[in-house]
């Protein structure tokens, strides 16, 4: 039986699934029964300085994609509006009652140190596992010079962080926005601040879409709209990828990650961790259907660990990593087919207009007068479009035809800046 | 009071609630939200099988698409464009031989789109608000006479109305509509034919001509003569009969003259039905009559086919479904006499048949008995041709009891067309004649546009 138990800069706790700082963590209510349903820890919604921020009504709005509700997700609510001193109580009684569930405290203060001073010895006071700075909040807050306003100036994440660090002995992590444009810089940037660790990504600043009859967008608040904080499965992708550049940086390849972006199941929890995040944060995927699926996480995870022989987290974690690289490095030797069994073609002929009209008409459409789907395998690059439009499970595969070697980009003789190969 | 055995044909059996019940909406339509399932189940694939199934090549995954974009109007303009009558078909089509006997769905998970369930929503709305979707072209000044105001009869005024052409529409019957109006089983179209029909017809220029029949108050040759082009959509008005003993015996019916009753009745606890009512035939006309009857509150429904269950022309799905409203099918027996007392019918013999080794159908010489106060005939309908009158209808050539017609729906006599039932050759469907009006239409509006006279 896999051993789920989660150390992550030192915050322990008994699986590595915990909830991120969002409404779903708002009060002690929330977060008591998250721990009830298993969560292995929270990161508590963010709390600012008082006098406290005031919610609009109407906060959220969403992508339904082809039937599927939630593709997405986008907020407009700020940080906690309740008074510090609720916030803190509360968080103090909860780590009493769950002593072996992670709590971290999320902060967003105005960048100057005298607020970080202040707030930081009453949250270490809870009795609280870490901090986790706030500076991704795309929305309300970046007005007012906090949230990603501080996290997309890599000077200010570093200040900041190192503020913290010398103002609290607890676990520091930062909590970066995607909205920039190379995550490395603002992950290097809390690195060299002294930050224990990071978190990513914050949401995505969005508009999730337009009321056509309201002619305003969404989520709409008597006729207007504004833009929000982006999340759900369609960010998955972008988080992924800027959790793989981190954990790849040559500055930043030792700085511990707790991943968040569209994390429902525990396959996406494995993916994060095998791209070397050390835990996973959830919000979207508990608020679609509640606390209860961290039951399938645990589960999924620790079967899917049995059947691979992992013992332990740290047997898995950041797997992947060796093998994300750059482009120029891939080979180019490599060849692949695709390749259609007739025996589960269904005929709908997705594949065919796929390549025929956006690809490579490499699909046939019709053999001896009947409707027949097959590739070419000289018009073939491999590209796998079919195989993904296929509706049908594993019934276009893709074959290696090459006959190995291994040549990339650096040296290729249409690469004007190659390599020469020695003599 | 003595139980009444024989002759025993009554209305009321049933409770006005039981028969508002048994006579309700057979597959009532999809909500917006079941509608956007189903619409998303469809891959929407590429030269579609389904679009090659359906006689009138309604672009299936078009429209689908639309609905999952709620764009209604341009999935009803997809669906009507190509099948004005896509309301009624969407209702009566055997999709599950036609669109949803083709779906790809079909092949490892059993479940075809339900594309006639969309097809529905898509339309409905047209007919329930009346919405105009189709302007008609510049006028062109020529007059076409259309007789029969059934399906094909129908979608060929509509196509000429559409491409400005004046269209006068003959009918024997007192109301458009044909089959959609008197023939098929009141549970499947509810209010649905007379509403579709209005909407069809206020594109306008389609003047309508109630209680002409061919051969009696209206000729093909004055037609001939005071119109520029003639289209012909009669159906098969007439029916088969027997041939047998006993079969003028009351309570003896032809099956399709109790659909129609049925559905010109307001009251259906005024509609007498037999307690035990014996349906002959194996086609969609036997069905929908023997499904009525139990509805009706027949005691017990017997129909009887003379061959296998895969000769019948109803298809399974149909079958299946005459059996689960309580519907007994003998197969493999054919009627030898009909037998009465009072003049009436008390029972019917059948002797059972089988096939030989050449597929010829004998009998075998055993003989069935089953009491029957009722006898439905539903073994087929035939072509009435017009009567001969001056030279026209003398032409008018007729094979194997249909109308001959050439590729573009030409008749032998020119300057008429003829589509529909009454020239067969494809399945007689409903679908197949809006095909054929809507053909024989382009064809007409191309002779007529081509410098002169259908009737030159």
């Amino acid at each position: 039986m896999a051993d789920l138990r989660n150390n992550f800069v030192g915050i322990r706790s008994p699986n590595p699934f915990w909830l991120a700082s969002a409404p779903p963590t708002d009060k002690a209510y929330n977060v008591i029964r998250a721990f009830e349903a298993g969560w292995g820890g929270v990161v508590w919604k963010t709390l600012g300085l008082d006098p406290h921020v005031v919610n609009v009504s109407s906060r959220y709005g969403a992508v339904q994609w082809n039937g599927q509700r939630i593709a997405g997700l986008n907020n407009i609510e700020l940080i906690t509006d309740r008074p510090l001193q609720v916030n803190l109580a509360e968080i103090r009684q909860v780590k009493r009652d769950w002593p072996d569930r992670a709590m971290i405290v999320s902060l967003m203060v105005p960048c100057d140190e005298e607020s970080w001073k202040y707030i930081l010895p009453m949250v270490e006071d809870t009795g609280c596992d870490a901090v986790e700075l706030n500076f991704g909040c795309p929305h309300g807050m970046s007005e007012r010079g906090m949230g990603s306003a501080v996290g997309q100036v890599p000077e200010y994440v570093e200040q900041v962080a190192r503020w913290v660090k010398q103002h609290s002995r607890l676990p520091c992590i930062v909590k970066l926005t995607p909205n920039i444009t190379d995550i490395r810089h603002s992950a290097r940037a809390a690195f060299r601040g002294g930050a224990d660790a990071v978190s990513l990504i914050n949401t995505i600043n969005s508009i999730v879409s337009v009321d056509l009859d309201l002619m305003a967008p969404t989520p709409t608040v008597d006729g207007k709209g504004t833009h929000g904080g982006y999340c759900g499965p369609a960010v998955k992708p972008i988080a992924l990828n800027m959790v793989a550049e981190i954990a790849r940086d040559a500055e930043t390849r030792n700085l511990p990650i707790s991943a968040i972006g569209g994390i429902g199941t525990w396959r996406d929890a494995a993916e994060f961790m095998a791209l070397g995040a050390g835990n996973v944060q959830v919000c979207t995927a508990a608020m679609h259907y509640g606390f209860r699926i961290v039951d399938d996480m645990i589960a999924g995870l620790s079967n899917w660990m049995d059947e691979k022989g992992y013992r332990t987290l740290e047997d898995f974690r950041g797997r992947a990593v060796p093998n994300v690289t750059d482009w120029k490095f891939l080979n180019l030797k490599y060849d692949i087919k695709a390749l259609i069994d007739q025996d589960k073609c269904i005929k709908c002929g997705l594949c065919h207009i796929a390549c025929e009209d956006t690809a490579h008409q490499a699909i046939t459409r019709e053999k001896d007068g009947k409707r027949h789907f097959e590739v070419v395998n000289g018009e073939c690059v491999g590209c796998n479009l079919c195989m993904h439009v296929c509706p049908v499970d594993s019934c276009i595969s893709m074959v290696r035809v090459d006959e190995g070697g291994y040549a990339n980009w650096t040296t290729h003789p249409n690469n004007p800046a190659a390599v020469k190969e020695p003599a | 009071m003595s139980r009444k055995d024989l002759a025993d044909i009554a209305s009321g059996r049933l409770s006005a609630q039981q028969l508002a019940q048994n006579f309700d909406d057979v597959s009532p339509p999809l909500d917006r939200q079941s509608a956007l399932i189903a619409a998303q189940r469809c891959y929407y694939c590429y030269d579609a099988p389904c679009i090659q199934a359906c006689p009138t090549g309604i672009d299936i995954p078009s429209f689908i698409r639309r609905i999952t974009t709620d764009n209604l109007r341009g999935a009803a303009q997809d669906i009507l464009g190509a099948n004005v009558l896509g309301g009624m078909c969407a209702r009566v089509c055997p999709t599950e031989i036609l669109c949803e006997g083709s779906c790809v769905r079909n092949t490892g998970e059993s479940q075809p789109v339900e594309i006639g369930a969309l097809q529905r929503y898509a339309t409905d709305w047209v007919f329930d608000t009346n919405v105009t979707l189709f302007d008609r072209a510049p006028a062109t000044g020529k007059r076409v006479a259309i007789v029969g105001a059934g399906p094909a009869g129908l979608s060929c005024a509509h196509t000429l109305a559409r491409l400005g052409h004046d269209v006068t529409l003959f009918d024997a019957k007192p109301k458009p509509g044909g089959l959609n109006e008197y023939g098929i089983a009141e549970y499947k179209v509810l209010e649905f034919a007379a509403r579709e029909i209005e909407w069809l017809l206020s594109i306008g220029g389609i003047a309508w001509q109630g209680g002409q029949a061919l051969g009696e108050n209206l000729h093909l040759s004055s037609l001939c003569n005071d119109y520029d082009a003639v289209f012909l959509g009669l159906g098969l008005a007439g029916v088969n009969a027997l041939g047998i003993d006993g079969e003028n015996l009351a309570g003896v019916r032809n099956a399709v003259d109790f659909i129609a009753d049925l559905r010109q009745c307001d009251d259906f606890s005024q509609m007498p039905v037999g307690r035990r009512v014996v349906v002959i035939g194996g086609g969609n006309t036997a069905i929908d009559a023997a499904v009525q009857s139990r509805k009706l509150g027949a005691e017990s429904v017997t129909l009887v086919y003379r061959r296998g269950s895969a000769s019948m022309s109803a298809t399974w799905a149909e079958q299946e479904f005459a059996k689960t409203q309580g519907v007994n099918v003998i197969e493999w027996a054919q009627p030898r006499r009909i037998l009465g007392s009072a003049g009436a019918v008390e029972a019917i013999e059948f002797e059972y048949t089988q096939l030989d080794a050449d597929g010829r159908l004998l009998g075998s010489g055993d003989v069935l008995r089953l009491a029957a106060d009722t006898v439905l005939k539903a073994i087929g309908q035939v072509l009435l041709a017009p009567r001969a009158d001056g030279d026209a209808s003398a032409l008018l050539e007729v094979d194997k009891g249909r109308i001959v017609v050439n590729a573009e729906f030409e008749t032998s006599v020119r300057g008429v067309w003829a589509g529909g039932d009454c020239v067969g050759g494809k399945v007689d469907l409903t679908v197949q004649a809006v095909e054929d009006g809507k053909q024989a239409a382009r064809s007409m509006h191309a002779r007529l546009g081509n410098g002169g006279q259908g009737n030159g």
